[in-house]
Parts: structure tokens; C-alpha cells; sequence
């Protein structure tokens, strides 16, 4: 298997979408955003266990801190209510500033750990926070992979 | 190589958003289809405020205090502003899955259920998570072809899967769920006080200046009065008794739609694992929680290329067979995209990418080589690029 990228922009010119693999949301604790940290099988010859799995709980930690009911979130509510929540169209909530920090921590990872690795991480905000969909590519120069499910029309003339 | 006339058009996702809604301002403004009792809504409100403010405030203020008066319109302001909240923003839309996550669904699906005899019905989808110590079903819904996250629900008039989803109000013009639950009870709540405010008043002012006039030329001079009863005494029974009602559901962190199935009505021991046991922190936490985002990005940016070819006199382009499905297939697929190529469309991602990343280009097909504009001037091409 030789996918190696060495960054995004290579990822982008010499690799193909071989397959997808979509990380589900964990609701045992309620309908806080918390995705599963098991990890997929696909994933077995990419990337390490351990750093799979650091990813997820760092992203879990960031939505818990999002979603924790407290004194901020209190005082958040309140003041909103009482200016009649005008003070939203001026204001950044808590939430929308995590999520910032979510996006950068997996441009951060995407750049670091996961595009040498030919794979990509897709912000859980733009599947409606029901996944974290994970990509994973194929060096365009090598023949069709035995892992790929690809759907990419292999040519005859390669 | 021939010229061609590129003409951009920006086009934002709202418009390509699946579901029956309808959106405004750019897609600022979020709304179910039909409008009308909303319009009524507002009528009725603004129309009794209107009427207070011309017949009885300025009587109150001089004879009573003016303060009423100012109150009056701080309530007013404040049933607005709820109100346009509730009506305009998203409830909780959870976006459709796209064609790969749908798939990958589907093939879970079926290995989970296994061979099923032939002949049979396959057994009905469901996925069951223990939430605090509670068996909770996770449905699926084959509009959005997803498995609803707990206490999700799929409007059927808005065609759309809907967070916490509480109910479809059409006082509102718009679902009510995880996003506008609490601009909804805060609606229903100051609604109610400006009821009592407005009808106490009329009252008060009624006997006030019957004192001074008689009853009947009193009602002769402020006619607005009689129509602000009539409207108020109605409102009340109706507005006051819902919010009671959701006060109670507010206290016990239930939603309508919950408490309509029943679903923790307490047989078989089935209690709502989502209530913290206390009145106090439900309340905190459905009123003063965090105001999550909306899923939706309505106003993210989808650039659509038309590309008009420049005729070209040559005579050996007309022979070319242009095709134009594979080269100028849509990268987003929508209901349009063929099947053939909806495979082999890249991940697709939020059109503002200042900051997130750029996902790969459309690969285009490999044994196909570029394609030549078509040679008919009339015919205009449509590409779909994503914003980088």
C-alpha cells in the first residue's frame, strides 16, 4: 500500500476517494454530542488505534464543553432573554466559539496526522452532527486497491 | 481552443435544501409553506395593540399613571421579538444524509439483518440505546434515510427530521423543537401576560371612565374596547391554558410530541431518562441551556458557472458528439444527477471555506478525454463548482 501524501494540497492533486467510513454518534449518555470511539475496521491498515481514538475523545471533550450546563451558559441565557435575545445578531454564543475551535483542532489534525496518512476528516457540522465522516483516499498512480470500494471508473488504458 | 463567456450567478444552498419549506431574506428567514394563520397571529397581535395604545393609554397615563402605557409597550416589544424568533429561525433541521452516508447506512442495515427468507417482510428498522438505564428506539427515517437521534422527529408538513421535535404550530408558521422551544414558551408566556395586561386594563379603564360618563357612552367613545374584550377573553383561555401546559412539560423536560405518544407515561416502568429529577434544573436546562447551531447552512454558497460557447466556424467541432453529461455533471448531487455520476462526485463540503478546508476536486472521469465545448451556440451548459 504506498499512499503517502505529504500534505492537504497533495492529498488533493494525486489522490482518489476510495471510500468512506462514517463515525455514529454515541447517545448513552442523552442527546449530548458525543460520537463513538470504536474503531473501524477500515481504518485497521491507515492509521493507529490510538491516535484514532484521541481524535474523537479530544472532539468529544470540545462538544462537551459546548453543550455544559452552567454558570456561563446561565448567564448566557439570561442575558439573551432579557434583552429579548436582540443580542444575538451582535454576539458569538458560546457554541458557535467551540465549534470555531472544533474546525481548526481538525484542519490542525487533517494537516498533521490524517492527510499523510491519505485520509480526511470531514467537520461534523456539515453532516448535522450526525457523523464524523471520515475519507479515505488512494494514490491515483496505483492500480484500483483490493480495499477500495471505489466507485471511480478505473481506466483501460492504465 | 474556443472562447467562452463565463457568467457567474451565486447561488446559496438554501435554495437547493431539500423539505418543504419556504426562505426569505437570502435565506435568512425559515418558514413552513403555509403562512396564513401566522399572518392572522400577527394581525390580532399588532391590531389589539394597536387599539390599547389609541383608546386606552392615553386616558391610563393621564389618570392613572404612565407607566402602563410604557409597560405595555415592553411587553408588546417582547412578544415580538419572540414571536419573530420563533417563526424565523430553524427548529433543529437535521440535514438529509448524503448518497455515501445513506449507503453506508443501508449496508449496516442489511448486515445487521441478515438473510431474510424469501417472501418475508424484512423487520422494520429500528436501532436501540440504553440512555440512563432506559431502553430508547432509534428510528429510521426513510425521507431523510437516517436513524432519528433520540427524541428527533420527522414533520410531515415540513418534510423535515426535526431535533426534540415538540410540535408543528401553525400559530407560528414553523416547527417547534431544540432551536425555538424556549423563543416559543417565552412567546406563549409573554403572550399571556399581555393578555391579562390588556384585558385587566380595559376593565380598569371601563369602570374608570363609567364612573365619570356612564357605561354606554363610555363604550361609545372607545369602541376599540369592546373588539380588545372580545379578542383578549378568547386569547386567554387558549394562550394561558398552553402555556400551562408547557410549563408542566418545561418542569418534567418533555416535549408535546412525547407526551402525546405517551412515551414516558410510567407504564412498564418506563420513566424519561432525559429529566434531571428536579424542576429546577429541567427548567434551567430547557430555558437557559446553550443555543445550539443551526445544521443547516443555509446561507453557505454554491457558485454556479454558466458557460456560453463562442460559435465557432470551424466546420470539424460540428462533427464531435458533445457530451455533456460526465464533464458538466454537478459535483453537488441533487435530485437531477444521474446515478452514473453520482458515484463519483468528491465529499462534498460548507460552501465559506475561509477557514475549513477545501475538499478534493471533481475527478473527472479518467478514459474520457476533454471534450470540446458544444458546437451549438444555443445550448448553454451548467457547472456546479463548490466555492473554495
Amino acid at each position: 500500500m504506498a499512499t503517502e501524501f505529504h500534505n492537504l494540497q497533495e492529498l488533493r492533486r494525486s489522490a482518489s476517494l476510495a471510500t468512506k467510513v462514517f463515525i455514529q454518534r454515541d447517545y448513552t449518555e442523552g442527546t449530548t454530542c458525543q460520537f463513538q470511539t470504536k474503531f473501524p475496521a477500515e481504518l485497521d491498515s491507515r492509521i493507529e488505534r490510538q491516535l484514532f481514538e484521541d481524535t474523537v475523545k479530544t472532539l468529544n471533550n470540545y462538544y462537551a464543553e459546548a453543550e455544559k450546563i452552567g454558570g456561563q451558559s446561565y448567564l448566557e441565557g439570561c442575558l439573551a432573554c432579557v434583552t429579548a435575545y436582540i443580542i444575538f445578531m451582535c454576539m458569538e454564543t458560546r457554541y458557535e466559539k467551540v465549534l470555531k475551535k472544533i474546525s481548526r483542532y481538525i484542519q490542525e489534525q487533517n494537516e498533521k496526522m490524517y492527510a499523510p496518512r491519505g485520509l480526511l476528516i470531514t467537520d461534523p457540522i456539515e453532516r448535522g452532527m450526525r457523523v464524523i465522516e471520515i475519507s479515505i483516499f488512494e494514490d491515483r498512480g496505483s492500480s484500483g486497491s483490493s480495499s477500495s470500494s471505489s466507485s471511480t471508473s478505473s481506466s483501460s488504458g492504465r | 481552443m474556443s472562447a467562452v463567456k463565463v457568467s457567474k450567478k451565486v447561488l446559496r444552498k438554501w435554495e437547493k435544501l431539500p423539505g418543504k419549506n419556504t426562505f426569505c431574506c437570502d435565506g435568512r428567514v425559515m418558514m413552513a409553506r403555509q403562512k396564513g394563520v401566522f399572518y392572522l397571529t400577527l394581525f390580532l397581535i399588532v391590531g389589539t395593540c394597536a387599539l390599547f395604545f389609541a383608546f386606552e393609554c392615553p386616558y391610563l397615563a393621564v389618570h392613572l399613571s404612565p407607566a402602563i402605557p410604557v409597560f405595555a409597550i415592553v411587553l408588546f416589544f417582547f412578544v415580538m421579538a419572540t414571536l419573530l424568533r420563533t417563526s424565523f429561525s430553524d427548529p433543529g433541521v437535521l440535514p438529509r444524509a448524503l448518497p455515501d452516508e445513506a449507503t453506508f447506512i443501508e449496508m449496516e442495515i442489511e448486515a445487521a439483518n441478515g438473510n431474510v427468507p424469501a417472501g418475508q417482510r424484512p423487520p422494520p428498522r429500528i436501532r436501540n440505546v440504553q440512555i440512563n438505564n432506559q431502553i430508547v428506539k432509534l428510528k429510521y427515517c426513510y425521507t431523510c434515510k437516517i436513524f432519528r437521534p433520540p427524541r428527533a422527529s420527522h414533520c410531515g408538513i415540513c418534510d423535515n427530521c426535526v431535533e426534540r421535535f415538540d410540535h408543528h404550530c401553525p400559530w407560528v408558521g414553523n416547527c417547534v423543537g431544540k432551536r425555538n422551544y424556549r423563543y416559543f414558551y417565552l412567546f406563549t408566556l409573554s403572550l399571556s401576560l399581555l393578555t391579562i395586561y390588556i384585558f385587566t386594563f380595559n376593565i380598569v379603564h371601563v369602570v374608570l371612565r363609567s364612573v365619570d360618563s356612564g357605561f354606554v357612552n363610555t363604550l361609545k367613545d372607545t369602541p376599540g374596547t369592546v373588539l380588545e374584550v372580545v379578542v383578549c377573553f378568547f386569547t386567554l383561555w387558549s394562550v394561558v391554558g398552553l402555556t400551562g401546559f408547557h410549563t408542566y412539560l418545561v418542569s418534567l423536560n418533555q416535549t408535546t410530541n412525547e407526551d402525546i405518544k405517551g412515551s414516558w407515561s410510567g407504564k412498564n416502568r418506563v420513566q424519561n431518562p432525559y429529566s434531571h429529577r428536579n424542576i429546577m434544573k429541567n427548567c434551567c436546562e430547557v430555558l437557559c441551556g446553550p443555543m445550539h447551531p443551526s445544521a443547516l447552512d443555509r446561507r453557505g454558497e454554491l457558485i454556479e458557472l454558466a458557460l456560453a460557447p463562442v460559435p465557432i466556424p470551424a466546420s470539424k467541432n460540428n462533427k464531435e458528439n458533445p457530451q455533456t453529461t460526465k464533464t458538466t455533471a454537478p459535483l453537488i448531487p441533487n435530485e437531477h444527477t444521474p446515478d452514473d455520476v453520482k458515484s463519483s462526485i468528491a465529499p462534498e463540503t460548507d460552501g465559506d471555506v475561509k477557514e475549513k478546508l477545501s475538499p478534493l476536486e471533481n475527478k473527472p472521469p479518467s478514459s474520457e478525454p476533454p471534450t470540446p465545448p458544444p458546437a451549438d451556440p444555443a445550448e448553454t451548459t451548467a457547472v456546479l463548482e463548490e466555492a473554495f
